[in-house]
């Protein structure tokens, strides 16, 4: 047998009976049971879990680049030290994420340059520059928040190692929520400069944190599937919902204002009526026209080939020590 | 260059034991050059918040485990056996501390 017997790069037996597989795994599916790794699955599903969870994986990188541009001026040492755990987590949850992924038979440099080739989609969240130190509470509050809303369903999607995965990030994401929030309500505390910046901040990230869920369900090809499929939870619209209804009140305690005339509690629906993002301006930046697409994937090319000499040398270490365990072994 | 340079790092399954008392439990899973960078690397990407007070690693090809093609007939010996566990025995209600 070659491959790995926990990661299901093992070819399965070709003489079962593809249709009973489908109806074992649709049962699981029903049953509300999770799919592991070595167990057959639809092609086409096995390809979505890729899909979704590579996607997601990528956004943790790349997400640590927005945030990362502030460690050497965040303006206390305590500051930089949250930041700093802050933007780690982030490369820990897009490990975690790349480990799922793999067990599905991909393998982790495939990953990475489906993503410098742009063969592979990262949050468009992250494509949006941070001009000020606010941008840091923002992205905490606004962003992290956005990703719980979007997180904590996932944490029962059917694929276990996603699942699991999920478990970790969620546990983690609060600190992160909560770090930013802390920020901003420091800095409204502060000068009307510190509040004017806050503000600013605000107005720039609601649209684009709305966004983060995805078009709006009639315009959104794969939910239907990987609801039926247990990989998706709810759908986008619901998510996008749930995460105004929550921020409304959060707003108020900070003492800012989201920058939405439609915004509104509508009494019969028991939650907030809220206006659109510009769907247009979201395509163009998923498609790569967003201000810092270009930025964003030269940086990890960037970090990935001046690791290469890293990786190499400790190959290269790991084998010598390898060759010379071997000869002391047969001396 | 050679062509085992440029190879993946092998994957290592890492198993941490969250306090003394209780077993080594699996984690998840990581590249690493050699087993000590595997150790290191769990550390870094699994115990960041106290998680830990142990850690074991292991390559993911060393592991052997039953194939899932046979469940059923590996875990049927255990289907049977009601009477491995304490429900199958029948106590009056009069006797205390069973």
């Amino acid at each position: 047998m070659t491959g790995s017997a926990v990661t299901g790069r093992v070819a399965l037996a070709p003489e079962a009976d593809e249709l009973e597989l489908l109806e074992s795994f649709e049962r699981t599916i029903s049953h509300a049971d999770r799919i592991e790794p070595r167990d057959w699955m639809p092609e086409a599903y096995r390809k979505t879990v890729i899909r979704q969870v590579a996607q997601h994986a990528h956004s943790e990188i790349i997400g640590m680049q927005p945030e990362g541009n502030w460690i050497t001026r965040a303006p206390s040492l305590r500051r930089k030290a949250i930041l700093l755990a802050k933007v780690q987590d982030e490369a820990g949850h897009g490990l975690y994420l790349y480990s799922a992924c793999e067990t599905l038979g991909t393998s982790r440099n495939e990953l990475t340059e489906m993503l410098i080739n742009g063969k592979q989609k990262y949050s468009s969240i992250f494509n949006y520059p941070t001009l000020s130190y606010a941008d840091v509470g923002t992205i905490g509050w606004l962003v992290d928040g956005a990703a719980i809303c979007n997180q904590v369903p996932l944490c029962r999607t059917s694929y276990g190692p996603y699942g699991r995965a999920m478990i970790r990030v969620c546990k983690e994401e609060s600190f992160h929520q909560r770090q930013g929030f802390e920020l901003l309500a420091t800095m409204m505390r502060g000068t009307d400069e510190q509040r004017a910046m806050v503000q600013e901040s605000v107005n720039r990230f609601w649209w684009p944190a709305l966004m983060m869920f995805g078009p709006p369900d009639d315009d959104s090809p794969n939910t239907a599937q990987s609801m039926a499929w247990g990989i998706k939870r709810n759908t986008n619209d619901d998510l996008r919902q749930r995460m105004v209804d929550m921020t409304v009140p959060q707003a108020e305690a900070l003492g800012v204002t989201l920058p939405d005339p439609d915004l509104a509690w509508n009494d019969q629906r028991q939650a907030h009526d809220f206006g659109q993002p510009d769907w247009d301006e979201f395509k163009d930046v998923i498609s790569g026209n967003g201000p810092c697409n270009t930025q964003r994937i030269a940086h990890r090319k960037k970090a990935w080939d001046d690791g290469a000499w890293v990786r190499e040398a400790a190959t290269a270490f790991a084998q010598k020590n390898d060759a010379l365990g071997h000869q002391e072994a047969t001396a | 260059m050679s062509e085992e340079i440029q190879a993946e790092w092998p994957l290592y399954e890492v198993f941490v034991r969250g306090k003394r008392g209780l077993n080594h439990v699996h984690v998840g899973s990581l590249h690493a050059a050699d087993d000590d960078m595997a150790v290191r690397h769990a550390r870094d990407v699994y115990t960041r918040r106290n998680e830990g007070v142990s850690i074991w690693v292991v390559r993911s090809n060393d592991v052997t485990a039953s194939s899932p093609d046979e469940k059923d007939p590996l875990f049927d010996p255990s289907g049977d056996k009601v009477y491995r566990h304490p429900t199958f025995y029948d106590i009056p209600d009069n006797v205390p501390h069973m």
